[in-house]
């Protein structure tokens, strides 16, 4: 039973979650996630610590609405308890001082970038972060973006906020003004592809943190696999980043639609169960 | 060994027993027929979970029970990797006392309702049995009548809580909550010890809750001794995953003294053929966790799983038979067996065979996965089988399958179930560098006490064994204990 102590909302489909969970709190580092299970009937998912406070014994969950599981979660509030958290779980990023670090993240990978993001920076580098989305409204965390980042980029299909394009567009820019040691990527998964194929061409190391279908999060059941340069791989132990040129977008792409159908079925009977 | 032969000895000559072989002659408790516990019927039952088998009536019971001729010679107790007193528990039924029987079976074995469920007793006790060894005939029904005893024992609601030795305030760790971790838990509880249980899933149980469906072993009976476990003074941790929540070396410093490690043998095998990545094509351990620790067949819990309408389950062990019968529950229309031998060699038992086989599951034996094929939206939809035959034994005593050539042919599939075997969780090993492994990635222990390359780190079940059975990896669980215990108390009297 882990506790709410705090939620906060930075836009209609996006809160922040602190929850309580001392031991966690005291073990986690960047890039490690945590599986939660709402309540007895709930299922299990992944969310990314954003950060902790180990005093408090809280850590930080930043959670973007999708589907049934993550819209249960932003109805909680502040005093609500959250069945089941274990963690941290996952490899911790590679943090060290290397120079430029340019962060793209979009969509549902902008949280889970917070972090790393945060890392980078106190690592010592300079981080130039692109952030990506359709449209102004769906841009999420842009101010907590700013405060760990040297520049932040914004890119939206509509141009209705910073420049219109899509993230590669932003990276390139950078890419051809300054020298960038290396590339982190979180998103969804063709947004990765396409990240990892720009950066390919100009030879910098890459990585991309995965976000695949997850049941246990301990290696034990094999629906996070993935292959990487050919092998399969489990993103919750082996990962969930990984060398963003060896990752196979493609077949990533098909298995998170895996289970879409009954996904969809669930939302909307939840929906409308809501109303 | 002598003295529990002399044990046994002593014990058979009890007056009570005697008299018992006296009572009927040798020859008309071999002349009876062994009986089968009732069933559910097969069509009925492939189409919910209920419990397949309902077990022994009374007079069932008291009828095999009457078939053991308590031999002078048990050689029945040399197939148990617990050393059971069979004859004396079958006697106790003979007699009428139930709850006696079922002192005598936790006498070694803790979960005497569960291993009645899910030991393979056709290779074992049963297997040596002087039934099958010498009359060739059905050996006597042990675990069905180990089932009866622990069920009376658990319905009469008067499960005895055992004893607790007055608290020593020494801390141990179990790590996994498996057969192995409960009963090395148990036993460390009644020693004195304060014990906490550290689970890295939302439930208890291991492979007996997350793997084992609910139509062969319901939850309800691993709860109930859960429960006495808990009284008994065991805390249990759950979300709490020894070497990432907290370290081991964390945990000294929080005062564990010694540590049993049964984190289990929970890594899924794949068989890295061409489209083993598609959609609707997962692992044994995946299917049935979903269905069995996320409740997903039911339409009120939040996890989803696939209903295949054509299922191809590969393998044939125990988790194949789950997984192949699961599926057809989930409303298969064809739910298949692809094993690369035949029937005689499936690892699985017997009786989960022949239920499978009640419940119109198809094998199709001396066939392997070679390829799959999958739809627009990458949803497999056809694999490609070879046939085998069978060559030479192999170093595992069975015969090895071999490719016969060009026999390849495909056949339609839209879900299928990978269950070709585990490995032992990495994650423990891998937080430990001291620890020492074998080239399997088991950890090394010592036979006796199972102690580790650490001394304070004692190990057992699948974590060293590689994936084997509910029976030993409780023997191990216990051994540990003792093990344990003879090391804490060396150390606290040097
Ligand atoms: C290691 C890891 C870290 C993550 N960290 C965060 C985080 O910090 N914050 C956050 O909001 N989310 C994070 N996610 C994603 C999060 O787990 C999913 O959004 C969540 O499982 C969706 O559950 P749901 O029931 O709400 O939606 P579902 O009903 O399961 O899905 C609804 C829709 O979202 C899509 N979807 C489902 N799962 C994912 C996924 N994993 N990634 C992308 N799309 C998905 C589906 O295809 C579907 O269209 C992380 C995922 C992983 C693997
Ligand atoms: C589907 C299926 C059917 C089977 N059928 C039979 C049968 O009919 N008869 C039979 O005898 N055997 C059967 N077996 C095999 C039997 O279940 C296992 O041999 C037995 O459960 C092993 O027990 P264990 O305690 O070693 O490990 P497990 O039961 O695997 O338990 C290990 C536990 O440790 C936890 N864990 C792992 N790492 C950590 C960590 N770092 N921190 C905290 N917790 C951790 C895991 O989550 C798990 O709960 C079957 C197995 C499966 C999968
Ligand atoms: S070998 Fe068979 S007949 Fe003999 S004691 Fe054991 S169960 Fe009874
Ligand atoms: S989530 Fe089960 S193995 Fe990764």
């Amino acid at each position: 039973m882990n506790k709410i102590v705090e939620k906060e909302f930075f836009s209609e489909n996006v809160a922040k979650l602190v929850i309580e969970a001392p031991e966690i709190a005291k073990s986690r580092k960047p890039g490690h996630f945590v599986i939660i299970r709402i309540d007895e009937r709930g299922e299990r998912i992944p969310l990314t610590i954003a950060g902790s406070d180990i005093e408090k014994g809280t850590i930080t969950l930043v959670v973007q609405k999708v589907g049934v599981t993550s819209a249960k979660l932003l109805a909680l509030n502040e005093g609500d308890v959250i069945r089941d958290v274990v963690g941290p779980l996952g490899k911790a990023t590679h943090i060290e001082n290397i120079g430029t670090v340019l962060c793209a993240g979009g969509g549902v990978g902008v949280a889970p970038l917070l972090p790393i993001v945060e890392g980078f920076k106190k690592a010592g580098n300079r981080v130039v972060t692109v952030l990506a989305a359709r449209t102004k409204d769906l841009i999420i965390l842009e101010d907590q973006m700013r405060e760990f980042s040297d520049e932040v980029i914004l890119m939206t299909d509509d141009g209705s906020s910073g420049r219109k394009g899509l993230v590669t567009a932003g990276m390139e820019e950078v890419i051809k003004r300054e020298k960038v040691d290396m590339c982190m990527t979180i998103g969804p998964a063709i947004m990765m592809k396409f990240a990892a194929l720009t950066t390919k061409k100009y030879n910098i190391p890459t990585e991309a943190s995965l976000n695949t279908i997850m049941v246990d999060g301990t290696g034990m059941c094999g629906a996070c696999r993935v292959s990487v340069g050919g092998k399969t791989k489990f993103v919750c132990v082996d990962g969930p980043e990984f060398d963003a040129h060896e990752v196979n977008f493609e077949e990533m792409m098909s298995r998170l639609g895996g289970y879409k159908e009954l996904e969809a079925e669930a939302y909307e009977k939840y929906l409308k169960n809501a109303e | 060994m002598e003295n529990i032969k002399e044990y046994l000895k002593a014990e058979r000559n009890q007056e009570w027993r005697a008299e018992l072989r006296k009572s009927m002659k040798a020859k008309e408790r071999t002349g009876r027929e062994r009986n089968d516990m009732l069933e559910r019927d097969p069509n009925v039952r492939n189409k919910n979970i209920d419990e397949v088998n309902l077990g022994l009536t009374e007079e069932l019971a008291l009828a095999d029970a009457r078939r053991c001729i308590d031999c002078a010679n048990p050689t029945c107790i040399t197939g148990c990797p617990v050393g059971i007193n069979i004859p004396k528990f079958i006697k106790k039924i003979e007699t009428g006392d139930y709850l006696g029987a079922a002192v005598v079976l936790k006498e070694t074995n803790a979960l005497p309702a569960v291993c009645g469920r899910v030991c393979p007793q056709d290779k074992q006790c049963e297997n040596n049995c002087f039934y099958t060894i010498s009359l060739k005939k059905p050996a006597v029904a042990i675990g069905n009548l180990e089932r009866f005893a622990a069920d009376y024992e658990r319905n009469s609601g008067q499960m005895a809580i055992p004893e607790v030795a007055a608290p020593n305030g020494i801390k141990v760790g179990v790590i996994g909550s498996g057969p192995a971790g409960l009963s090395a838990a148990g036993d460390l509880c009644k020693l004195g010890y304060d014990v906490t249980v550290f689970e890295a899933l939302h439930e208890i149980g291991g492979v007996l809750k997350y793997g084992i469906p609910e139509f062969r072993l319901p939850n309800e009976i691993v709860d109930v001794e859960i429960e006495v476990m808990r009284k008994m003074g065991i805390k249990f941790k759950t979300n709490f995953l020894v070497g990432r929540t907290a370290t081991i070396d964390e945990l000294k410093e929080q005062g564990y003294e010694a540590f049993f490690v049964g984190s289990g043998a929970g890594l899924p095998r794949f068989m890295n053929i061409p489209g083993e990545n598609y959609n609707g094509i997962l692992s044994s351990n995946e299917y049935l966790t979903r269905v069995n620790l996320m409740n997903a067949a039911n339409p009120d819990f939040d996890t989803p799983v696939l209903k295949g309408k054509n299922v191809a389950v590969i393998g044939g062990g125990n988790t194949a038979m789950d997984s192949v019968r699961t599926a057809k529950r989930l409303g298969a229309e064809r739910s298949v067996i692809v094993y690369r031998r035949s029937l005689v060699e499936m690892p699985a038992r017997v009786e989960e065979v022949k239920h499978a086989q009640e419940e119109g599951i198809e094998f199709m034996n001396l066939h392997n996965p070679v390829e799959y094929f999958a739809d627009e939206n990458g949803r497999v939809n056809r694999m490609r089988i070879q046939k085998m035959e069978l060559g030479e034994p192999d170093t595992s005593g069975r015969r090895r399958p071999i490719v016969i050539p060009n026999s390849e042919f495909e056949i339609d599939v839209d879900t299928v179930v990978v269950s070709v075997g585990v490995s032992p969780n990495p994650l423990i090993p891998a937080s430990l560098p001291n620890l020492k492994m074998t080239d399997w990635g088991t950890i090394v222990v010592d036979q006796d006490t199972m102690q580790s390359s650490i001394p304070e780190l004692f190990a057992g079940g699948d974590i060293v064994r590689g994936g084997a059975t509910v029976i030993l990896a409780m023997g191990d669980g216990r051994k540990a204990a003792a093990g344990m215990h003879k090391y804490i108390q060396e150390k606290i009297n040097k």
